[in-house]
């Protein structure tokens, strides 16, 4: 075995030890440490992508010294690996990006205990991404949820402390159903290893025995999975969590953490259930019922919002309906949709948070929407930066949003029954995207002195005042040009990532 | 026939009741406290499903004792580990909602959760 194969289990186990560390050392230390796991994880990360793209297979690690049906188990195929790379990355962004905040925002005897909440953060969505074992997925699903949950309190006010107490509420649900629905899974197969379970679903599909408990399983997991990552009816709590916690929480929170549940779902349909028996059981047809009626509603609030860290909160409830779309259309196209719309979203969306509070910070630390108007003249870079982020999410071409858009687009003509009403939802998401992404960046490039607004003195914000959001906010227009303008091989590689993953 | 299935099975019904009891109260009550009550009996609900799935009848908890090591002497250990791991998890989490619970209490001196987004509202923060 090379060595390359144990560094997954050595990434996940350097986060999950970084935290305690953490917890001891001043909140400089901490921070340090936290960058520097982040850049060492994603490097082992970026190496395990190379060697697996390299063989051309995905590799099985054993952990500890049992074998398949009673030892746990690590999977890493190009997916995984490059799923991890890219969490990697964007959390590094988001940490760099938001430090200025941190450093006003949190109390400096508890700045430690935020990495102690990142670290574990990471570990969680490694282990969630590279775990073959459904117990484990479940234990480090609530791993994950607890540091969320730190991640948005720790600013402590009365509106992050309601949203982290509604947040827990609704992610308790979500993980009950998620547990009962593995227990049923359990009690039908007598594994939990996700290979040798599907191994057993096979036969069960074909003798055609608990074909209910079979279905209310792939069910009760579906529906936890999705009330975890706030799809539609479920995100009472997320405006609120991402709009008042601190910058680089709403952007972790918003690009990374309701993804790896998203991802931890694809998984679940592929690898533990079979994408086949998921399309027959029809359980896709509600989420993608669901993820439309996400797509249009939540675009509607976030037109209505006048915060506007609000509205880029409820616009992630949209786009977390566009990837549930995706993966109800029940093609494979649809799910690569997804994926792709994971990594879009997330290099968008943690752009626009970070360029939003680079407009705030010239227009007086206020969010409301008249406040910003002219806000792209006294901060120019946050200026370009969110109308890089807006353009991207609208779907204009060039940038990542516009792929992400196409391929659900094309995969929504390849399906027979859905495509009538993907592509009119679509069409209407995409309308109602460019409404509040367009209103804002038109006031945000509007003159004060035109609009008969009372003048305020705002300062003006240059780039070298803030070089490590600066920074952050150039390189997340690179990434979403490198994702918009050479998409073809991320999308192969998510391509044959998704064929090892079965 | 499904009557007398479910009498056959009616300790799983029973957890199943539970869970269903646990988790209408986590949802639906407005009280925090209420709330993380219905979270605990929905756990234990879990753990009382998986519970039953171990056992065999008429065998004993897996531990070696007197040199008995065949297999068919002892329940099935790996249920008993899940309960095990689920009791850690729903430890912390209950813990966290009380924290959660107390901040909200000390802060709006209500744990009614509609009661402090009103509160909130009127803060306008």
């Amino acid at each position: 075995m090379a060595f390359v194969q144990n560094l997954p289990f050595i990434s996940i186990i350097l986060s999950l030890f970084s935290g305690p560390l953490s917890s001891i050392l001043d909140g400089k230390k901490a921070k340090w440490l936290n960058l520097a796991v982040i850049t060492a994880v994603g490097a082992m990360s970026a190496a395990v992508l190379v060697f697996v793209i390299g063989s051309g297979e995905p590799y099985v690690y054993m952990m500890g010294h049992f074998p398949a049906p009673w030892g746990n188990e690590i999977r890493v195929g190009t997916l995984e690996a490059s799923m991890a790379v890219f969490f990697c990355l964007i959390m590094f962004l988001c940490m760099v990006g938001g430090s200025r905040e941190r450093a006003i925002e949190l109390e400096a005897s508890k700045e430690n205990l935020y990495y102690v909440m990142v670290d574990l953060l990471l570990c969680s969505l490694l282990a969630l991404i590279y775990t073959n074992d459904l117990f484990t997925a479940y234990v480090f699903v609530e791993i994950n949820t607890i540091s969320a949950c730190g991640l948005i309190m720790i600013r402590q006010n009365g509106r992050t402390i309601e949203a982290a107490t509604r947040y827990m509420i609704m992610s308790l649900v979500g993980s009950g159903l998620f547990l009962l629905g593995i227990c049923f899974l359990y009690d039908l197969t007598g594994h939990l290893l996700m290979s040798n379970i599907q191994e057993q679903v096979k036969l069960l599909h074909e003798t055609g025995e608990y074909h209910i408990p079979l279905l209310v399983s792939v069910s009760l997991m579906s529906v936890g999975l999705a009330i975890k990552s706030a799809l539609y009816p479920f995100h009472a709590w997320l405006p609120d969590a991402y709009g008042y916690s601190t910058l680089s929480s709403a952007a972790i929170l918003s690009s990374l953490v309701s993804k790896g549940y998203i991802f931890l779902l694809v998984k679940i349909f592929y690898r533990v259930i079979g994408f086949d028996i998921v399309r027959d059981s029809k359980v896709i047809n509600v989420l993608f019922v669901f993820g439309i009626v996400g797509m249009i509603l939540g675009s509607v609030d976030a037109i209505r919002e006048s915060n506007i860290r609000r509205m880029i909160a409820y616009s992630s409830v949209a786009q977390i309906g566009y990837i549930y779309m995706g993966l109800g259309l029940g093609t494979t196209a649809g799910v690569i949709a997804s994926i792709y719309h994971i990594v879009s979203h997330a290099a968008t969306k943690s752009l626009l948070f970070v360029a939003a509070s680079g407009l705030t910070d010239a227009s007086g630390d206020s969010t409301d929407f008249f406040d910003l108007t002219g806000a792209g003249f006294r901060n120019k870079l946050a200026g370009a930066a969110f109308t890089v982020g807006s353009l991207s999410m609208v779907g204009f071409p060039m940038f990542a949003g516009f792929i992400s858009k196409i391929l659900f687009a094309q995969a929504g003509v390849e399906s027979d029954h859905k495509m009538f009403l993907t592509l009119v939802a679509l069409a209407i998401s995409t309308i109602l995207n460019a409404v509040y992404f367009m209103k804002t960046v038109i006031r945000i490039y509007t003159p004060i002195h035109r609009t008969g607004l009372p003048k305020k003195n705002f300062e003006v914000v240059r780039a070298g005042q803030q070089p490590a959001k600066s920074f952050a906010m150039v390189c997340f227009i690179i990434l979403n040009l490198v994702l918009g303008l050479s998409s073809e091989p991320i999308i192969r590689l998510f391509e044959n990532g998704l064929k090892m993953f079965a | 026939m499904n009557l007398a299935n479910l009498l056959n099975n009616y300790e799983e019904a029973v957890a199943m009741i539970l869970f269903g009891i646990g988790f209408s109260n986590l949802l639906l009550q407005k009280n925090l406290i209420k709330k993380i009550i219905g979270l605990n009996i929905m756990d234990t609900a879990m753990y009382l499903f998986l519970a039953l799935k171990g056992y065999v009848e008429g065998r004993k908890a897996p531990i070696v004792v007197d040199g008995v090591q065949s297999v068919k002497a002892y329940i099935n250990p790996i249920p008993s580990g899940l309960v095990l791991t689920g009791i850690v998890v729903s430890v912390s989490v209950s813990a966290l909602m009380l924290s959660l619970t107390i901040r909200l209490y000390r802060r709006y001196h209500t744990l009614d959760l509609d009661e402090i987004t009103t509160q909130l509202k009127k803060e306008g923060l």
